[in-house]
């Protein structure tokens, strides 16, 4: 299992992610300062530590280092040993409400892309795989079914985080 | 393969369907000897919990055999009978570390629909709607269980197919309604409903200590059960009066701790049966609370409410003034049941804990449609309708 998930982790190489490792702080993932309106929200997921390979200096897990210099990524120990709280928010991505919202229509949203990279890499560090849904499936495409369908496939990746 | 599939609202058929595939290295594929009906599926069958497509294999409580490991499946080997927990739970995350392991993190591939409805996701659960992970279901000849190390329990020699198949979700389900609901050597439970879920929440409490269990439906037939397998006393709430038998019998004081196993689609004497069955077909609310009501009214100053029957999301006329100003502890839960699985079985190997009983019709999944229609509609006595795939 755990030379699963080492392979599932790639060194940062020549990425130019921008990590911090911060103790707390009163916004938006522990800085300091006051958030403005137009900075892009942080999406926060926290790992559960059972592997010990996991503290704020290990490579980035797969689903996110894959989103390359878009990001910012925060780290660090959440409180109560409760594990790794991982914060990713897009870079420069602010965008107007109605941009945001055209694109999360075409399924374009890059925080979609944010919100299923963290679950993912959670998966990962936690279970060593992402886990799939059943395949092949058994049901018929139906009008009926149809929003409901694409309700399941925005299902796998946006959601509160 | 074989399947048994929802079609639509109140519409099931047995049908062909492609056999399930390994998708994780930690799935296992369990060749599936015996699956029941539970009250809950009556909920996806009438349309209250809207996230089925036509197709799903319904099904979620059963027991079989190991046909296929993948290649991190530690615990299991090919030809191992196994009863296997209704949730998908990894075993690894945070809540899973807290035993509290419907509430999976990792276990339902689709979380935002029920981050959007509730706020966060459960985990995930065999045919038990896109909402819950689209897994296919138990009613069929095969079904892919992953996180097979954590799902899927070793029947010991002693128990039979019969008895270990409600290991899967009504006797973890009951037990952790009494459990977690506090139950302590001498206290008075009432529990609301006895199908089951209700009759194994009403043992449980029996096995925890209870000095005097009340378990409370209208079936003459489950009531007496409950009396000759479970050793528990008896309440129609169609000819006594629930609230006067509850104080006479709890010294006047209300029972100390009151499990709810009916759920969302509760029934009543009253006029407010009518009330809920009209804002329900209206969409005005989504589930008819009536037990719960009852069991919040009914609970002692300072007792506990467990919530074991499903509900999808919201309620009209709740008694929050009685929750507040008789300090209720309220709590519900999909069932943990990996918690108790393995100490269910060891009881069950003792004698302590039968099951069989529930199983009043057995047949071959062919049948399954008219099962359920026995299952739902309380005909001839059914209460659990079991299927045999093979
Ligand atoms: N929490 C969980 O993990 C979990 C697991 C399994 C089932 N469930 C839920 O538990 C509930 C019961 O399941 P079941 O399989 O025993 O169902 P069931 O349909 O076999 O039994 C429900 C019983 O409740 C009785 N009832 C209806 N209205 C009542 C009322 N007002 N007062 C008292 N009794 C009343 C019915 O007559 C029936 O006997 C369902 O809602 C089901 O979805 C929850
Ligand atoms: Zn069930
Ligand atoms: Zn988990």
């Amino acid at each position: 299992m755990k030379a699963l998930v080492k392979a599932a982790v790639v060194t940062l190489g020549g990425l130019v992610l921008r990590r911090f490792l911060l103790p707390s702080g009163r916004h938006g993932p522990w800085q300091q300062a006051p958030l403005t309106r137009r900075e892009p929200r942080w999406h926060v997921v926290t790992v559960n530590p059972a592997r010990d390979e996991l503290t704020p200096d290990s490579p980035l897990p797969e689903p996110l280092a894959g989103l390359g210099d878009a990001v910012d990524v925060r780290i660090r120990r959440a409180a109560g040993d409760r594990g790794i709280e991982l914060a990713v928010r897009l870079r420069d991505g602010a965008q107007s409400p109605v941009t945001a919202g055209a694109r999360r229509l075409a399924g374009r949203d890059p925080n979609q892309a944010i919100r299923a990279a963290l679950r993912e890499a959670k998966q990962l560090l936690e279970t060593g795989e992402v886990l799939h849904p059943d395949f092949p499936p058994t049901t018929q495409p139906t009008v009926v079914n149809k929003p409901l369908q694409m309700a399941t496939r925005q299902g796998r990746r946006e959601g509160r985080l | 393969m074989k399947a048994l599939l929802w079609q639509g609202v109140n519409e099931l058929s047995v049908g062909e369907v492609p056999d399930p595939t390994m998708r994780n290295e930690q799935d296992a594929i369990i060749r599936v000897r015996k699956t029941v009906t539970c009250g809950s599926d009556l909920h996806l069958l009438g349309g209250y919990i809207p996230f089925m497509e036509r197709g799903d294999v319904l099904g979620h409580e059963f027991l079989g055999e190991v046909v296929e490991v993948g290649p991190q499946v530690r615990k299991h080997k090919v030809g191992d009978r196994v009863v296997v927990c209704s949730f998908v739970s990894c075993g690894r995350c945070w809540y899973c570390q807290q035993q509290q392991y419907s509430l999976c993190d990792n276990g339902n591939t689709n979380p935002a629909i029920t981050e959007n409805v509730w706020g966060f996701a459960p985990g995930g659960c065999y045919g038990y709607s896109h909402a819950l992970g689209g897994f296919a279901g138990s009613h069929a000849e095969y079904i892919r269980v992953p996180y097979a190390d954590q799902g899927a329990f070793t029947v010991p020699d002693g128990v039979s197919d019969e008895r270990a198949l409600f290991a899967s979700d009504a006797a973890p389900t009951g037990w952790m309604g009494a459990d977690l609901g506090g139950v302590k050597a001498g206290d008075v439970v009432a529990v609301w409903g006895a199908g089951g879920v209700g009759q194994m929440a009403a043992r449980a409490a029996v096995l925890l200590g209870a000095e005097r269990v009340i378990i409370i439906d209208r079936f003459a037939n489950r009531l007496q059960m409950a009396e000759k397998y479970l050793g528990v006393e008896a309440l129609n709430y169609q000819t006594q009066d629930v609230g006067s038998e509850l104080l006479e019998r709890s010294g006047g004081r209300g029972p100390d701790v009151c499990i709810e196993a009916v759920g969302m689609e509760s029934h009543s004497t009253g006029p407010q049966y009518l009330y809920d069955q009209v804002k329900q077909q209206l969409r005005l609310e989504s589930d008819r609370p009536i037990a719960a009501r009852e069991a919040i009214y009914h609970c002692r100053k300072g007792g506990s409410v467990f919530l074991l029957g499903v509900y999808a999301n919201l309620v009209d006329k709740f008694p929050l003034g009685a929750v507040m100003n008789k300090g209720l502890t309220l709590r519900g839960a999909q069932q943990h049941g990996h918690r108790y699985i393995p100490m269910l079985l060891e009881r069950m190997a003792r004698g302590e804990l039968v099951t069989e009983h529930l199983a009043t019709h057995t047949m071959p999944l062919d049948e399954a449609p008219q099962g359920y229609n026995m299952f739902k509609n309380k005909l001839d006595g059914c209460v659990r309708a079991v299927f045999e795939p093979a």
